[in-house]
């Protein structure tokens, strides 16, 4: 035992900066059937990360004053916890000012305040401003609050991506107009993980005088941001897509001249400069701050680590499987995301043999139904192929464990469930005979 | 204050994996192992004493952490399994 530490000591030393995913400790089989689940479906959720937790507990517990209170010291000492989180989330952004972010309970309401809360501001100034800009692909948040506005007489585009998953700049240029208020393109996409030209289409925002949001809840803490270089406007964040608790997020909004002003749509004490009124839950956001922290400090390490196995799993399923596509941009992405079509094998049908591996067969807010990806479909995927697909999410905790059990398992799912697939059998038969075969329609 | 010498920095580095094997998830085990041997080995070339000293401090601040976290894990997993007779060191397969 002695000598066998000594000689896996002696090549971890060697080989160490060769393999930047480090060292799994499951060393024998006995071990391997202990571990009975894995989670691969981090764009839906991650988990809490200890340290967070960790600086978050005092919050629940003993410092339990409203940060709002400035009479005591109860409330002076919320307060300096809530500040230190908005200076870590400023400080990774690049942001001037602490008073730039405003805290709400999760992206989603951060999307919805700046939608209908910028639009309907302007639109009470001045009538005719009332168009907006947004994509195909955006997260349903945006698209339904784009939806709701156009019911109350907005004129929204929903620009089409290209096969890609880019939003084109041409098409963006082309359809800004004298009534466009506001610019909304999501950073990273959660289900396919390509990044958008952000900074492009923050100088053109800028060029034409309008507003330039962006969900970058998939991103923040994952890509590097600067919301000068990229002339962000406003940008929504999400604490528990980055290891932090769920229930909190944030919504930066950039001081400038003339101020940005939106309408409210908590009302209540005028917290948060009158944003979004509502006891702030101090240990949500020393969570969120924590979060933002760590992730400031790790994007290298971790993303290293996404990379390869990002690469991993993609050489792996290419030389096991045929007929798969690998959906959206593969260079310009998020390498923790991997969207993967496999042809002939119903997606939810994989999922369901894949058992002990969480994954997803699209986006969690969409997952309660059994219509294929919209995402996928804007993308130009027909939908027979969108139904194949699935969605790989790694994080910061994944080990290379996971991501082999991974591969093992869905490489033998699929060839199992295709070995039962008539439409397999005749796409076989179809490359060794020249007849027609039948089109199946899905319904 | 003197700095830390070689072998308090070895024990600290003992005492840490061996605390973060107690961790009852697979994953935050593993992580946490990973982690602090990728950190101790990126600052063993560090020679300025200061820096030593600090680094020591915030490893030693993380070993607070990480033995906290995994008393909470266990406290959890009693919980989650109406077991009282689990022992901390355990790792728990019910845990996901």
């Amino acid at each position: 035992h002695r000598i066998l530490t000594y000689y896996t000591v002696n090549l971890l030393k060697l080989n160490f900066n060769a393999n930047p995913i480090g060292v799994d400790d499951v060393k024998n089989e006995k071990q391997k059937k202990k571990i009975s689940r894995f989670y691969l479906d981090s764009q839906a959720t991650t988990m809490i990360d200890p340290r967070v937790f960790d600086k978050m507990i005092p919050y629940m517990t003993y410092v339990y004053g409203n940060s709002h209170s400035r009479n005591h010291f109860f409330g002076w000492e919320s307060e300096n916890a809530v500040e230190e989180a908005r200076e870590n989330i400023i400080r990774l952004i690049n942001g001037k000012n602490n008073k730039e972010i405003i805290f709400t309970s999760g992206a989603t309401e951060s999307n919805n305040l700046a939608i209908i809360g910028i639009c309907t501001y302007y639109n009470n100034i001045n009538k005719n401003k009332n168009h907006i800009i947004t994509s195909q692909i955006e997260h349903k948040c945006i698209l339904q609050s784009c939806r709701y506005l156009q019911t109350k007489g907005f004129e929204v585009t929903y620009l089409k991506p290209n096969q890609k998953g880019i939003i084109e700049l041409e098409d963006i240029k082309k359809n800004i107009k004298p009534n466009t208020i506001l610019a909304s393109f999501i950073f990273v996409n959660n289900e396919i993980g390509v990044i958008q030209d952000i900074k492009n289409i923050g100088k053109m925002c800028k060029e034409n005088q309008i507003l330039f949001h962006t969900d970058a809840s998939q991103a923040i803490g994952k890509v590097p941001i600067d919301v000068q270089e990229m002339n962000i406007d406003l940008m929504s964040i999400s604490a528990h897509k980055i290891y932090g608790p769920k229930g909190i997020g944030a919504l930066f909004i950039k001081r400038k001249k003339p101020n940005i002003r939106l309408n409210a749509m908590m009302h209540g004490g005028g917290q948060e400069r009158g944003m979004r009124s509502g006891t702030l839950p101090t240990h949500l956001i020393v969570g969120l701050g924590e979060a933002i922290q760590l992730c400031s400090r790790e994007m290298e390490r971790d993303n290293k680590k996404l990379i390869f196995f990002f690469n991993y799993v993609k050489q792996y399923l290419s030389k096991n499987l045929d007929y798969i596509i690998f959906n959206g941009c593969q260079i310009n992405r998020y390498h923790g995301n991997l969207n993967i079509s496999f042809l002939f094998v119903e997606g939810e049908s994989l999922l369901m043999s894949l058992n002990d591996i969480a994954l997803s067969s699209g986006s969690a807010c969409t997952s309660n139904t059994l219509e294929p990806s919209y995402v996928l479909r804007s993308i130009g995927v027909s939908e027979d192929i969108a139904h194949t697909s699935i969605r790989i999410g790694f994080n910061r905790f994944t080990t290379f464990f996971e991501v082999q059990k991974l591969c093992v398992d869905l490489v033998n799912s699929v060839k199992r469930l295709r070995s039962i697939s008539p439409l397999y059998e005749m796409e076989l038969e179809k490359n060794n005979s020249s007849s027609d075969t039948l089109q199946f329609v899905w319904t | 204050m003197a700095a830390s010498s070689r072998a308090q920095v070895l024990d600290l580095y003992r005492a840490m994996l061996r605390e973060s094997k107690r961790f009852s998830s697979y994953n935050y085990r593993t992580y946490a192992v990973r982690r602090i041997r990728d950190a101790f080995r990126e600052n063993k070339n560090v020679k300025d004493p200061v820096e030593i000293q600090t680094l020591v401090n915030k490893a030693k601040r993380d070993l607070e952490v990480i033995r906290r976290q995994v008393a909470e894990q266990g406290t959890a997993a009693r919980r989650k399994t109406g077991n009282s007779s689990w022992s901390l060191g355990k790792p728990c397969t019910h845990w996901p």
